[in-house]
């Protein structure tokens, strides 16, 4: 991937800044969003969206805690259902976050700077959207703390064999090392808001948050050396994170489940959908904000071939995967490939198909890709097929397994659906206040990237 | 959906219970110590304290034990143990005929119903009812008050207003007075029926039953002989067995002791040089012994007739004037085939017709096994075990004089005849006429409603009384617990029509007089203690008789001769669940996947593939039955098998004031079963409605999709090749021991190896082992809309698979509990511990530590675990906290359950075991699936001895497990399912 | 009392010629205060190198081993019970939980050396009290040299800075 975005075979497109943009204009520009004495109508239109549905994300935990996991529509066969795929799918959104802001910088992709921060912050708010679900579901919601290893005077301990404590472990790191990540990554920009911070209150809540950071020079090469460090543990935790979700369901025995190509598949899938996400993100905010030429097309673009790229490798483990269930002869993968395709629910199957294989193409022509219209569709486009094919995974693998008599169709119910809409509104809400109260554009970063470009040919300028 | 509406349907106030309580009755120590009881004194007293104690315990305190001594069966020690459950024998009836039972009693408390091995019916096993009566015995709908047009009153207002309105119709000798009974199987009841008759000549005691399993066999008897006869069948003797139309395997008084000897001539696993009988069956809707048939054709019940007639002409029986020729469907050949299988099986052959079939069948089944030299072997003939019903003593009868005006005092002790009578009797708008009506019933039902007066029945294991079986072996009823709401028997209320207040009222004086009576004096006591100890009274049953062929009963028996079709046909069955009707407020069985169908909570028009095909039918269409002049709506469900241009309806749902559980479950089928034709008739015409109704069905798949789940062949192909089985399930990995390959090191056994056997060539899908199930281990009903939910509760279920064409299927059963496999998918899964292996081979699931990921659920292969997604255990009604096995947890929300083995009487057995330094011994350890399972399909226990009944079955040629190529190595295996077609068949 | 002066610069590279500077003129307590991190030739001034890398990888390791040690412990002695006829020491499903914890402690210990090294979290400081020392995080290029330096002595120190290209030069008063 590195190469694939590396100087050399990136065609002569909009440059990482756009021409002019000096280091007091980033600082000034991107603080002034937060800095600013009232945020723009459009904001609290979207928050007022995105409110209620966060009401409703309580209203339903509470429905749910007083009657019981009933309210879904989970049953037996399927005793997962929506609540497992949403996580699964907001974990994965969570990934592209760290690949950018990670993977790019230590391939030393500069043009991640002024998306990085963005992307993190979706990982944080992702990931917390993800944790719910785990809990949520269980039977019995306030007993989740068994899952870990403290010394209860019942004298039990977690199973570790299973991978829902791995996944425990997993995702608690995971949300951990993101969140440190992202706050280290931030202490600078802080200090800015501080200095430039117009009102007392602001100064000295971000005079909190900024630590005491001075810009010093042993500051500096401490918080790079860290950082560099962060982005080096945070890269195969992305991978192990996603493969350890996916075991949950390879480590089944249930036919569409018990499957080794499960972990570079979901992790494939992980990272295209975060890219999705990334792009429906950005492409309104930038112009939102007219950082346009901060966010500039090339970032879109880049970000684009990215999506194309793990797109192909999604495409290719679908194809795997069915090729697998044939070549291995093994009757039960058959019949499940066959009902996935014309059983119940098949057009969950062919929906996914091309919202996640055939839209994703039309990326090819470079027109498209530098659309900022089409891609926030096409983003849009695979965050719902991704969704569906969480959905299919499980509850089209589970709902016809190996004794016929025990089969059954799970349908979903207000609660399921609410519980969705729920976290999405979660996200939305988490995510305006962030972008109303915090840097969304990584200044110091950027100012680093202008300064460097000055004293480089203009060629060079397009790195 | 808030989970209150999600429970049973019960929430009931414990108000009643401590009325009881007040009742100076209640706790007092009881009265009237027989003499010569040493030990009575004794457990009286401690059983009153228990009553107390009881009380004390809150909701407990209605049960209290009966006030006479009753006699522990002799598992049980003499001295009551607290936590150490009494067994108690004693006798539950269906359609007036008894089933001995040991009744387990928890410090006062009947809590499971078992077989009684010592009784020649069951055997040691039970039926599905008797199982659910239980349940029935701790209804809260039950009724509490004695009522007059639904006013409260004392019962002795009752017994005043009785006196009066019977001593009015003294001067006329009673001409006014009727009694509508049950089918009279109780040699005390009948006892009083002759003393009453006596005292009021002129009136009349009427015998009545929705269903009379002996009315069409005792006029085909008087057809066929010219005499009473009842007829006693010997399957275990016989090779070669045709039904007409009769279900043999299940619903019926029959049933357990014919399941059992059908099953022992079906069990090839145990033999040496195997052998097996042979089922043929002519049905129109497709039945459990349909299902076990080796031969099978679908018979319109219209077709039976000439079919049998066509039959026993080439058995060379003299059929004169009666219709013969082969109904469409069956090959001429077939017939011959099966003619000369018969034939050739003289006197180890059987001819059964079905209750639902007209005398002159019956007559015609009388005759082939007469022509067959099968009387005196297989089929055997005795004097009537229950009275006779005389021409003029039927509820026709009854609603004639009604109708007329001639019955001004009617007392009802038989159960529900305003619902379930036949609609032309019109009985209902009638009996409202009657001046004094009474009713004896448990719930104030449709037919309390409409009596003046109603009175709260004792249920079965409140009352003293006495039972016949079909063989006609007598038992002594005796209760287990004094009646929860003041119910009185059938006995006490007839005792009331004697004159002069000395006669004994109680039921206890009036049963025990009666045998006083019959025996000397001297060792009336031996005899007394002995009967209720074992549950029969010795030599008690019916003596054979000898019967000939009357000359020219064919001739006769030609006035039942069908007349041509019109239009489709209706069929009557009883409903295999709720059977007339009776238990229809039984959260059990109603939730009970009706065997074949899976259909629970609902009863369905069934029709073949092609009928529904030709009207344009699909499954859960709403359709209009009319017939008669009278319409019913009801959902349509195609069935497999099923005889073409007829329509099979259940009776016994739709019930309007069943209680809270039964009432609006399913339609109600009586309104058009008339007494010209209370089984089939023609002139039904179906049409759509154009809605749909949907139903709760429990599984929808009956496909096997090539898999081998249930491995099935011929007795032919065992001969051929024993191993065929092991053939067949060659994919999975063997080791050179034959083990299943497996990565995982074995790890070490304890002193038991705990495994089942399940023989799939024996089960006949009856259920009694999923309703067993419920009882012993407090399985929470959940209703109809949790049921179509996907989240019915139950343990062990039985699979039913078809194969082959729709019109003739091939029908495999196969009970699936859980596996307890020894490398279990679940269990590794469990994040937190919660589901375990026992050091002797049992998949625990411990419900505390389960917090409900439900990963297990998913992991199972089998899909055996099953989840309380709400709070589905009913922790608010008092009187079913009292059925509750103490020994089994009940279950909170949000943790998932499974089948243990009945854990907890493994535990038992080990504490007696080591009490006496002693291995467990084969055969001590019983599930309680395989306690009730009549045709003993299920056989458990510890593989580590060699010398076990289930370490032998699992040698057999014929085990596999299920599923085995997964690795997971079940501990429960089947035996496959054998059939043995005749050969000679198989090529015409 | 005085804490150091502290000195302004054109721009970056100014800023680097003058540290380079100081430090000929055998000044070593001063740093440089910038908005981004200056290219490594200027940043002379060199202070040992930070030991964040080898505490990260030491506790990396720890939490690998405790990790696993810790699972080992608790499936194989603390609570041996057959699970579905696994042996009780599966490794294979024990690694992802040893790279989970690995990952965690590595991260968490680095991050909080980062703060401890940094004196984090110390929200005043004598230079903030300078009118202007918020430009350093925007577009200042500063230089500090401290008090407590060996060679420092007020006038010298700032005729040093003076010829090293200071713009503006304040002393800064400690606290």
């Amino acid at each position: 991937m590195g190469t694939a975005l590396s100087h050399a075979t990136v065609p002569p497109a909009a440059p990482v800044v756009a021409s002019g943009t000096t280091e007091r204009d980033v600082v000034e520009r991107v603080s002034a969003v937060v800095l600013a004495r009232r945020a723009p109508l459009w904001w609290y239109a979207a928050a007022a969206m995105a409110a209620p549905l966060v009401g409703l994300l309580g209203v339903a935990t509470l429905w749910l805690f007083v009657a019981g996991i009933g309210i879904w529509g989970v049953m037996r066969p399927v005793m997962w259902g929506f609540a497992i795929a949403n996580f699964v799918w907001w974990i994965g959104i969570g990934h592209a976050g760290t690949l950018i802001s990670a993977i790019l910088l230590l391939l030393h992709q500069s043009w991640r700077e002024s998306i990085n921060r963005l992307a993190e912050t979706m990982t944080l708010f992702a990931v917390m959207c993800a944790g719910i679900f785990p809990i949520l579901h269980l039977g019995r919601p306030w007993f989740f703390y068994w899952l870990v290893p403290y010394p209860a005077q019942m004298a039990i301990w977690p199973q570790f064999r299973s991978p829902l404590v791995w996944d425990f472990f997993a995702v608690s790191t995971y949300f951990t090392v993101s969140l440190l990540f992202w706050y280290v990554g931030m202490i600078p920009d802080l200090a800015i808001l501080r200095d430039r911070a117009g009102t007392r209150g602001a100064r000295i809540a971000y005079g909190i948050l900024a630590l005491g950071w001075r810009g010093s020079g042993e500051h500096w090469r401490r918080h790079h050396r860290m950082y560099v460090l962060l982005a080096g543990l945070a890269t195969p935790l992305v991978v192990s994170v996603h493969s350890v979700v996916s075991l949950d369901f390879a480590y089944a025995m249930v036919p569409g489940w018990h499957s080794t190509i499960l972990p570079p598949y979901f992790v494939a899938g992980a990272i295209y959908s975060g890219f999705a996400v990334v792009l429906t993100l950005a492409v309104p905010l930038r112009r939102l904000y007219g950082l346009t030429d901060i966010i500039t097309s090339r970032h879109l673009e880049n970000c684009a071939k990215l999506l194309l790229a793990t797109g192909e490798i999604v495409a290719y483990c679908y194809v795997m995967e069915h090729f697998m269930a044939w070549y291995s002869a093994n009757p039960f993968d058959a019949a499940l490939v066959e009902n996935r395709a014309f059983g119940p629910y098949a057009p969950l199957f062919w929906i996914y198909l091309v919202c996640n294989v055939l839209v994703v193409q039309a990326l090819w022509v470079p027109r498209v890709r530098r659309s900022p219209v089409w891609l926030f569709i096409i983003g849009a486009l695979i965050n719902i097929g991704m969704w569906i094919e969480r959905v299919d995974i499980v509850i089209v693998s589970l709902h016809r397994d190996f004794v016929p008599s025990a089969w059954g169709n799970f349908v979903p119910t207000i609660w399921d659906w609410a519980t969705l809409a729920g976290t999405i509104g979660f996200f939305a809400l988490a995510y305006l206040l962030f972008i109303r109260y915090l840097p969304l554009v990584a200044m110091s970063d950027m100012a680093k990237l202008i300064a460097d470009l000055r004293g480089k040919p203009a060629a060079a300028r397009h790195g | 959906m808030s989970p209150l509406n999600l429970r049973s349907g019960h929430s009931d106030s414990g108000r009643e219970y401590w009325r009881i309580l007040e009742d100076p009755g209640a706790a007092q120590p009881p009265s009237s110590a027989p003499a010569g009881s040493p030990d009575a004194l004794t457990r009286r007293g401690f059983l009153g304290i228990m009553g107390a104690s009881l009380a004390f315990a809150g909701g407990g305190g209605c049960s209290r034990p009966p006030s006479e001594p009753i006699v522990p069966y002799v598992r049980a020690p003499e001295s009551v143990v607290p936590g150490k459950p009494l067994y108690f024998a004693t006798a539950i009836a269906l359609d007036g005929f008894s089933t001995g039972v040991l009744v387990e009693s928890h410090e006062g408390r009947p809590t499971k119903i078992e077989g009684n091995p010592s009784h020649p019916a069951g055997r040691g096993s039970t039926d599905l009812f008797s199982q659910a009566s239980i349940l029935t015995l701790y209804d809260p709908d039950r009724a509490r008050e004695t009522t007059e047009r639904g006013e409260v009153r004392q019962y002795e207002d009752f017994i005043r207003a009785l006196r009066a309105a019977v001593d009015a119709e003294r001067a006329s000798g009673g001409a006014g007075v009727r009694i509508l009974s049950d089918t009279v199987t109780s040699p005390t009841l009948a006892a009083q029926r002759r003393a009453i008759l006596r005292s009021l000549p002129a009136a009349r005691w009427h015998q009545w039953e929705p269903l009379m399993p002996t009315a069409n066999a005792t006029a085909g008897a008087r057809l066929a002989f010219g005499r009473d006869a009842h007829t006693v069948h010997r399957l275990d003797r016989a090779d070669v067995i045709l039904a007409l139309d009769a279900e043999l395997l299940a619903g019926t008084p029959r049933s357990l002791a014919d399941v059992r000897a059908f099953a022992e001539r079906r069990r090839v696993a145990a033999q040496t040089e195997p052998r097996m009988n042979r089922l043929y069956a002519v049905e129109p809707a497709l039945s459990l012994t349909g299902a076990k048939a080796d031969h099978r054709w679908p018979l319109r019940a219209r077709d039976v007739l000439p079919f049998a007639a066509t039959l026993a002409r080439r058995l060379g029986v003299e059929t004169a004037a009666l219709p013969a020729q082969v109904p469409g469907g069956i090959a001429a050949s077939a017939l011959d085939a099966l003619a000369r299988d018969l034939a050739a099986h003289r006197g180890a052959s059987l001819v059964i017709a079905g209750d639902g079939q007209p005398p002159a069948v019956h007559a015609l089944a009388h005759a082939m096994n007469a022509v067959l030299s099968n009387v005196g072997r297989t089929v055997v003939y005795t004097e009537p075990v229950a009275l006779p019903p005389d021409p003029g003593d039927t509820l026709e009868a009854l609603a004639e004089d009604m109708r007329a005006g001639r019955v001004r005092v009617l007392i009802v002790v038989a159960w529900n005849p305003v619902y379930a009578a036949a609609a032309d009797l019109t009985f209902g708008q009638t009996l409202e006429r009657i001046p004094f009506s009474a009713y004896l019933g448990l719930f104030h039902d449709e037919t309390a409603e409409k009596c003046r007066w109603h009175v709260p029945a004792a249920h079965t294991l409140e009352t003293w009384s006495d039972a016949r079986a079909w063989d006609g072996t007598t038992s002594i009823v005796q209760p287990l617990i004094a009646p929860l709401y003041n119910g009185r028997s059938a006995h006490e209320i007839v005792a009331l029509l004697d004159q002069g207040a000395a006669a004994p009222t109680s039921g206890y004086d009036i049963v025990r007089g009666y045998w006083t009576s019959t025996r000397r004096e001297r060792d009336f006591e031996r005899f007394w203690r002995r009967a209720l100890h074992d549950g029969i009274v010795p030599d008690s049953a019916a003596r054979p008789i000898d019967v000939a062929l009357r000359p020219g009963w064919a001739r006769a028996a030609a006035s039942d001769a069908p007349t041509p079709p019109r239009g489709l046909e209706i069929n009557f069955k009883p409903s295999a669940v709720v059977h007339d009707g009776r238990y229809a407020n039984n959260g059990w069985l109603q939730e009970l996947p009706q065997p074949l169908t899976s259909i629970t909570w609902d009863n369905a028009a069934q029709l073949s593939p092609r009928t529904a095909g030709e009207l344009g039918i699909r499954s859960e269409d709403v359709v209009a039955l009319d017939y008669g002049g009278r319409r019913v709506l009801a959902p349509a469900w195609i069935t497999p098998g099923h005889a073409d241009g007829s329509v099979t309806v259940a009776l016994g749902y739709g019930r309007t004031r069943a209680g809270r559980v039964g009432n609006g479950v399913g339609f109600d089928a009586y309104p058009l079963r008339t007494s010209r034709a209370p089984w089939f008739d023609d002139g039904l015409t179906v049409e759509k409605v154009g809605t749909t109704h949907p139903l709760a069905v429990a599984a929808r798949h009956h496909d096997m999709q090539g898999r081998d789940l249930v491995v099935a062949g011929t007795l032919e192909a065992y001969h051929r090749d024993p191993n065929f089985v092991r053939a067949r399930t060659s994919h999975t990995p063997r080791d050179r021991a034959g083990q299943p390959l497996s990565l995982y090191p074995d790890h070490p056994d304890a002193e038991y190896r705990w495994g089942m056997s399940i023989d799939l060539g024996a089960c006949t899908a009856c259920q009694a082992c999923v309703v067993a199930c419920y009882a012993e281990n407090n399985i929470p009903v959940v209703g109809k809309a949790q049921v179509q939910a996907g989240r019915i509760m139950h343990w062990l279920r039985v699979d039913t698979y078809y194969a082959g064409s729709p019109d003739r299927p091939e029908v495999f059963h196969q009970p699936v509990p859980c596996m307890h496999c020894e490398k279990a998918p679940c269990e590794v899964v469990c994040p937190v511990n919660a589901t375990v292996h026992s050091r002797e081979g049992l998949n625990e699931m411990v419900y505390n530590r389960c917090v409900g990921t439900r990963y297990c659920s998913n992991n199972c292969p089998y899909k055996v675990r099953v989840f309380n997604f709400l709070q589905y255990a009913d922790w608010e009604t008092e009187s079913l906290k009292l059925q509750r096995n103490p020994d089994v947890t009940v279950r909170s929300r949000g943790v998932m359950e499974k089948c243990t083995y009945c854990v907890q009487r493994i535990n038992a057995a080990r504490i007696e075991a080591e009490k006496q330094g002693r291995r467990i011994r084969d055969g001590e350890v019983v599930p309680a699936c395989a306690a009730a399972c009549p045709a003993q399909a299920i056989v458990f226990g510890d593989l580590n001895d060699p010398a076990s009944a289930v370490h032998r079955l699992k040698q057999s040629p014929l085990d596999y497990a299920l599923l085995g190529e997964l690795g997971t190595r079940p501990r429960t295996t089947y035996l496959a399912a054998l059939r043995n077609p005749n050969p000679d068949e198989a090529k015409a | 009392m005085m804490w150091g002066l502290l000195a302004s610069f054109d721009d970056a590279a100014a800023l680097a010629r003058a540290a380079l500077h100081l430090r000929e003129a055998g000044y070593r307590r001063f740093d440089t205060y910038t908005p981004y991190p200056l290219d490594e030739p200027a940043d002379v001034p060199g202070t040992p190198r930070s030991h964040i890398a080898s505490v990260v990888f030491a506790a990396a390791i720890a939490g690998a081993i405790g990790g696993y040690a810790m699972q080992w412990y608790l499936m194989v002695v603390a609570y041996p019970i057959n699970v579905g006829g696994r042996p009780l020491h599966s490794w294979p499903a024990f690694i992802p939980i040893t790279f989970e914890l690995m990952v965690l402690t590595a991260s968490v210990a680095g991050v909080v050396t980062l703060l401890a090294r940094n004196g984090f979290p110390r929200l005043h400081h004598p230079l903030f009290a300078v009118p202007g020392f918020e430009r350093a995080s925007q577009d200042g290029f500063l230089l500090a040299v401290e008090a407590t330096d060996p060679m420092f002595s007020p006038l010298p120190t700032r005729r040093t800075l003076e010829q090293s290209g200071a713009r503006e030069i304040y002393e800064v008063d400690g606290a």
